[in-house]
């Protein structure tokens, strides 16, 4: 119950939290130099014109009123319209988070797949040549910056070995509408469209390599260090004298008590990416939320922006609740005590 | 005598940072079946080492076993294959793990733990037995240590335990094949004196009512005296002294053993306390 409680006061907390990231932000974006009406309109607009757009905009009331003129939009779901793509702000999130959504996914399945299994091995041949050359990938892995990885392996496996697509969600010949949950591995699996599935997975491939590099690493050094310290632990030596074969103490009486490490810094990881990914984006041409965040604040385009960062910000609050919960379900010491 | 654990002028040496030390010098010992024989000596005398040897535990390197045997019921266990050992471990020969707190695997249940000891102990004897079946023998094992609600405790994650129910766990743990041999390291020097005490009548109980043989290795005299019929006294990776326990207290000999009687506290005649001189 102890740890119900904890939840809850989290979850209340993370509400203030995002009350406040609204806040900030709402005002630094209005407080920075440069004029989006000015910007949207171009350099050889009249002043009268950029007074016009300013008062359509709303930008010539005062602050708090815009401030709360938009908690009022935000209750209704309405986000305003954003002055780069001249579409509602909610309409260009729900498309572009989907996209985002399911990289960062296929990113995160990538960095603990391999990550995991890779630290387990370092672990279990500690100082020797298995170890040595994990840990060497990983660190390289962990210090290759996420574009240069990016070009790479665009160049390599997409213009040298024509193995990969490199650009985009889907070929431009193919005719797909993700109209369910806008998750293209999903949707073409609820349309029976196999051949969809397929390129979507073609398509995710290298992008997720190049954003799962530095968490892979991250995820690698991070489950062998944990591994090694409940290695040396008294109930590893007593399951071995109670005849428990290593394979079982290795994955099983290993793995659980040292999984906590790795699966909290997941969870900062995956939220951070949602926002993080744009380099990765724009070198794939991925049309997802990063690059439509980064892209409206060059523009100034303050509805767009305050939503992006507002899903953003929602979504990092769910992730980061959610990996409480499995921290919780992995070691009950937490669930009994409370943490922390 | 033909014993059911036979320590044969067994050797071994540790090599760390370049270092070799000699850490058991020519250890010779005997656990006759159904007897209860007890290894004593300070820290660092090698009865932990001499432990772990039995049990297969040493790791190699840092150890090395330069010289002798360990016989088990007529095999010598230092010529047997891995394989072989292995199966012996929990099935044969058990441990009961000196530390409570530190012993259990923190994030399983005791149904867990204990269950899965049983499956794999089972799958070693040739037993078959289904997970429900399995499950009863690790309540009935739990009830033998005198545990008041089985079902419970084997629902329990160690945090929810005490560290005297932690130790009486412990104990079924190692009894869960019923074993011949029970070596017992200093059980119960985590807990308080009053706890240790039921701790150690409930392990000297069940040992006599199955008649099983126990190397109870400790440091305590007292302990010597409550648990065990016979002694060997190890000093500096030696037997210095083997004797009857009551022949030990009453007339020892080796000097290091006089020294040991010594220094164990009296409640009575003044300020009679030995000097320790290792």
């Amino acid at each position: 119950m102890e740890f119900l409680s904890f939840l809850i006061k989290r979850a209340l907390w993370s509400v203030l939290v995002l009350v406040g990231l609204s806040m900030v932000i709402f005002v630094i974006a209005r407080v920075v130099p440069g004029d989006p009406a000015r910007m949207a309109l171009g350099p050889r607009a009249t002043p009268e014109q950029v007074a016009m757009m300013q008062s359509e905009l709303g930008l010539d009331r005062p602050i708090v009123e815009q401030y709360g003129l938009f908690i009022q939009g935000l209750t209704r779901g309405d986000l305003g319209k954003s002055l780069l793509t001249e579409r509602p702000v909610t309409d260009d999130i729900r498309e572009t988070f989907a996209a985002t959504f399911e990289l960062v996914l296929c990113t995160m399945l990538l960095a603990m797949g391999f990550g995991v299994p890779l630290g387990m091995i370092a672990a279990y041949w500690k100082d020797q040549w298995p170890d040595t050359a994990v840990r060497f990938f990983a660190i390289f892995a962990a210090v290759t910056p996420s574009f240069f990885l990016a070009l790479l392996l665009q160049i390599l496996a997409g213009y040298v070995l024509h193995l990969l697509p490199t650009t985009g969600r889907l070929p431009n010949s193919m005719e797909f509408e993700a109209s369910w949950t806008g998750l293209l591995l999903i949707d073409s699996v609820i349309a029976g469209r196999l051949d969809v599935l397929g390129e979507a997975l073609r398509h995710l491939l290298l992008p997720s390599i190049a954003l799962a590099a530095a968490t892979m690493g991250q995820m690698a050094r991070l489950t062998r260090a944990s591994m090694i310290d409940v290695s040396r632990q008294d109930y590893i030596e007593a399951a071995r004298a109670f005849g428990i074969p290593e394979w079982l103490r290795v994955t099983k009486y290993m793995l659980r008590p040292s999984f906590v490490p790795p699966l909290t810094i997941m969870g900062l990881e995956f939220a951070s990416l949602i926002g993080g990914a744009f380099v990765v984006e724009m070198v794939f041409a991925w049309p997802g939320m990063a690059a439509y965040g980064i892209r409206t604040i060059l523009q100034k385009d303050l509805n767009a922006v305050m939503g992006v960062v507002m899903v953003s910000g929602v979504f990092f609050v769910l992730v980061n609740l959610a990996i409480d919960v499995l921290v919780g379900f992995v070691d009950p010491r937490v669930r009994i005590r409370g943490r922390r | 005598m033909s014993a059911l654990l036979s320590v044969r002028d067994l050797s071994v040496e540790f090599t760390t940072y370049g270092q070799t030390a000699q850490v058991l010098q020519n250890v010779s010992l005997d656990v006759p079946a159904h007897a209860q024989i007890a290894l004593v000596g300070e820290s660092g005398s090698g009865k932990t080492v001499t432990m772990k040897a039995i049990m297969g535990l040493l790791r190699q390197p840092p150890a090395r076993i330069t010289g002798g045997q360990i016989f088990y019921d007529g095999r010598d266990l230092l010529t047997l294959a891995d394989r072989d050992r292995v199966a012996l471990r929990g099935t044969a020969m058990s441990m009961v793990f000196q530390d409570p707190m530190s012993s259990l695997n923190p994030v399983f249940t005791i149904a867990d733990q204990m269950g899965t000891i049983l499956k794999y102990a089972d799958r070693r004897l040739g037993r078959v037995r289904n997970a429900r079946d399995r499950m009863a023998r690790v309540h009935e094992v739990l009830a033998q240590v005198r545990m008041r609600e089985p079902e419970r405790v084997s629902a329990s994650y160690p945090i929810m335990l005490s560290g005297g129910m932690r130790q009486r766990v412990l104990i079924a743990m190692a009894l869960l094949s019923e074993p011949a041999l029970l070596i017992a390291d200093e059980p119960g020097t985590a807990l308080d004196v009053t706890t240790q005490a039921q701790i150690l009548r409930l392990l000297k109980d069940l040992v006599t009512q199955r008649g099983l043989a126990l190397l109870m290795i400790t440091h305590n005299l007292g302990v010597v005296r409550e648990t065990s019929s016979y002694v060997y006294v190890m000093n500096k990776g030696r037997v210095v002294e083997q004797a009857e326990t009551a022949t030990l207290f009453a007339n020892p000999q080796s000097d290091y053993t006089k020294s040991l009687i010594a220094a164990v506290p009296r409640l009575t005649g003044g300020t009679r306390y030995g000097t320790v001189t290792p």
